[in-house]
């Protein structure tokens, strides 16, 4: 595939650094003092595990250029392994949580092998097909409780002392987990096995040519992707204390394409930018029921068309920064 | 008999069947749709919804029945598809495929939810024309006319589709203009008025399959979302490359489907994706496709 996903004009942006510290450093002072706004820090934790999930997923578009259009699997496969370990098992958050990112990391690892071995428009349709399979895989399990889903999962206590169970604690533990999560995909995206994989996006064979095993690449970012998925999944079980088929359904791996596209694929921030705002949306037009399907359609199309760099990547575009 | 109970075995291997006639029609739109525009139709199951709900429309507002649907819906849906790829598809003609793939989930969901708002999540009847009504009893199984008449159309479609494609002038030309559309386009022929008509036919076989479903499956907004997800696992396993491919997958993989429904009913919705797994394990570029 001669690849030109990615954003737009990638490449071509030079990188700014210090602007991106600049951006961090105030969206982590904004993150701590909301609950003093009172924003309802519900909201905010609910979108904090959105754009987390949506960086993991940006992680592998944005920087591989292939879409994957199951990412809701590894959202929805952590959520229930720990709803499960906490529940049922007893385990700790931190070890519950644990215990789901690392079973998304080992689904991811088995769902790349399968789909590494197409490209293009084919990877798409391999990774939603392979996302509706563990879709009817639990609907049926029986620890999932099918449509019922699993309810009522204890928060109990972080390393033993943390009550998570108070909402400014479990608050507080949300955005410490989303920063550090953060910042590591930030430092994956600058270390040398991003750059290795920005090359690969921009000119496979090239990077083939080169000696890199662009497989390897392709399937290191992809298991990646997914254990921060994963983590996002399993952090969102635990602050909204249920677990259901709504995280492992196609359309939730459709909303995550939604907030980075509308972002900006391929930035730093815009999965961000973009969690926020469709989750804003869907809090403000609960009431209009399938009117929020109706209005997502339409900014898929007008992003498609018109504003295919999103709204951060316009605004990165715009003051030739990188954000 | 060996513990098989025969009337359930035919009557599952017959709904097989029955499915994999829409699995055939609506792959091969995709295929045809693929070949010519480089593009997949995400939209492919909401316009095969449209076609169902337009025969709904036609019987209930200009009382104009089953057989009148057959051949209006696929064309009013079709016209509604070249309206689609006329002012909005062909304004990302050459972008990368993730882009189309988008453009057309988005409006996938347009059109589902403007559906799912008026109509609601349940099915509204359509019934079988009297014509095609009661059944035939085969000695080793009871054979309703309708399900026997969406095989046997589906098939004739089909084998016409392939006809008009590998063995017609028309057919010619859009082959070529697939392998190098600037050479064709120098020899006179309008290729852009040929991808239309493409995407025209290509919707036009997916609304057929529509109305064709219309009396087994009811009328329902939701009826090709998650259809067209099996649809695209089939059309993984056979590869878009063949005409002949994607409706020997299709039939196929619906009679496959079927048989699991009788042997290990807890497999008959996981059934084809396990076996898109097992295909790209084994033969990555699918049955029937080339490595692309």
């Amino acid at each position: 595939m001669t690849s030109t996903a990615g954003h737009p004009d990638a490449g071509l942006q030079r990188r700014t650094i210090s602007d991106e510290i600049a951006v961090f450093i105030v969206m982590a002072i904004a993150l701590v003092i909301v609950p003093l706004t009172g924003l309802y820090p519900y909201f905010v934790m609910q979108a904090l595990c959105f754009a987390l999930f949506a960086c993991a997923f940006n992680l592998f578009l944005g920087y591989s250029g292939l879409l994957s259009f199951g990412h809701a699997m590894f959202l929805g496969t952590a959520g229930y392994i720990c709803a499960h370990a906490a529940k049922v098992w007893g385990f700790p958050p931190e070890l519950a949580i644990l215990t789901g990112t690392a079973a998304s990391a080992v689904l991811g690892l088995l769902a790349g092998l399968v789909a590494i071995r197409r490209q293009g428009i084919y990877f798409a349709m391999i990774t939603l097909g392979l996302a509706q399979l563990m879709y009817f895989f639990y609907l049926q399990a029986k620890f999932t409780h099918g449509e019922d889903g699993i309810q009522g999962i204890p928060q109990g206590f972080l390393f033993g002392f943390l009550d998570l169970s108070k909402s400014t604690t479990l608050y507080y533990v949300v955005v410490a987990v989303f920063l550090l999560a953060f910042l590591l995909i930030w430092r994956i995206i600058n270390s040398p096995f991003g750059e290795v994989l920005k090359s690969i996006r921009e000119n496979e064979q090239r990077a083939i040519s080169l000696g890199y095993k662009v497989d390897r690449y392709k399937l290191m970012a992809f298991v990646l992707s997914a254990t921060l998925a994963g983590l996002a999944g399993a952090l969102k079980v635990i602050v909204a204390q249920n677990a259901s088929l709504t995280d492992v359904h196609w359309s939730m791996s459709g909303e995550v394409v939604l907030m980075v596209l509308l972002g900006g694929l391929g930035t730093v921030y815009g999965p961000v930018v973009g969690a926020f705002l469709v989750i804003a949306m869907q809090q403000y037009l609960a009431g209009a029921g399938q009117w929020v399907v109706v209005i997502q359609g339409v900014i898929f199309v007008v992003c498609v068309l018109t504003f295919r760099r999103g709204i951060v990547g316009e605004i990165a575009h715009l003051f030739k920064r990188s954000l | 008999m060996l513990g098989i109970n025969t009337q359930a075995l035919f009557g599952q291997l017959l709904l097989g069947l029955i499915n994999g006639s829409f699995y055939a029609l609506l792959s091969l739109g995709l295929a045809v749709i693929f070949g010519m525009l480089n593009i997949i139709n995400f939209a492919h199951g909401a316009l095969f919804m449209m076609g169902a709900f337009c025969a709904y429309f036609l019987l209930t507002w200009f009382d104009l029945n089953y057989w009148w649907a057959l051949v209006l819906a696929p064309l009013i849906i079709g016209g509604f598809g070249i309206v689609l790829q006329h002012t909005l598809l062909r304004r990302i003609a050459g972008l990368d495929h993730l882009y189309s793939l988008l453009l057309t989930f988005g409006l996938a969901l347009i059109i589902q939810g403007v559906f799912l708002n008026y109509y609601g999540s349940s099915g509204l009847p359509y019934a079988i024309p009297a014509a095609l009504q009661g059944g035939t009893n085969l000695g080793f199984m009871f054979l309703p006319n309708y399900r026997a008449w969406v095989v046997v159309v589906s098939l004739a479609v089909c084998l016409a589709t392939w006809f008009l494609i590998e063995r017609t002038r028309f057919g010619s030309y859009l082959r070529a203009a697939t392998e190098n559309p600037q050479l064709v386009s120098a020899f006179g022929i309008n290729v852009p008025l040929m991808i239309t008509l493409t995407y025209g036919l290509g919707v036009g076989l997916a609304a057929l399959a529509g109305v064709l479903a219309a009396p087994i499956n009811q009328v329902r907004p939701l009826m090709g979302a998650d259809f067209i997800i099996v649809v695209f696992a089939v059309v993984v396993i056979g590869g878009m490359g063949s005409i002949l491919g994607s409706i020997v997958t299709g039939f196929a993989l619906g009679i496959i489907e079927g048989l699991t429904k009788y042997f290990y009913p807890e497999a008959s919705n996981t059934v084809v994706f396990l076996l898109m797994v097992l295909v790209l394990l084994v033969k990555p570029t699918g049955l029937t496709g080339k490595a692309t």
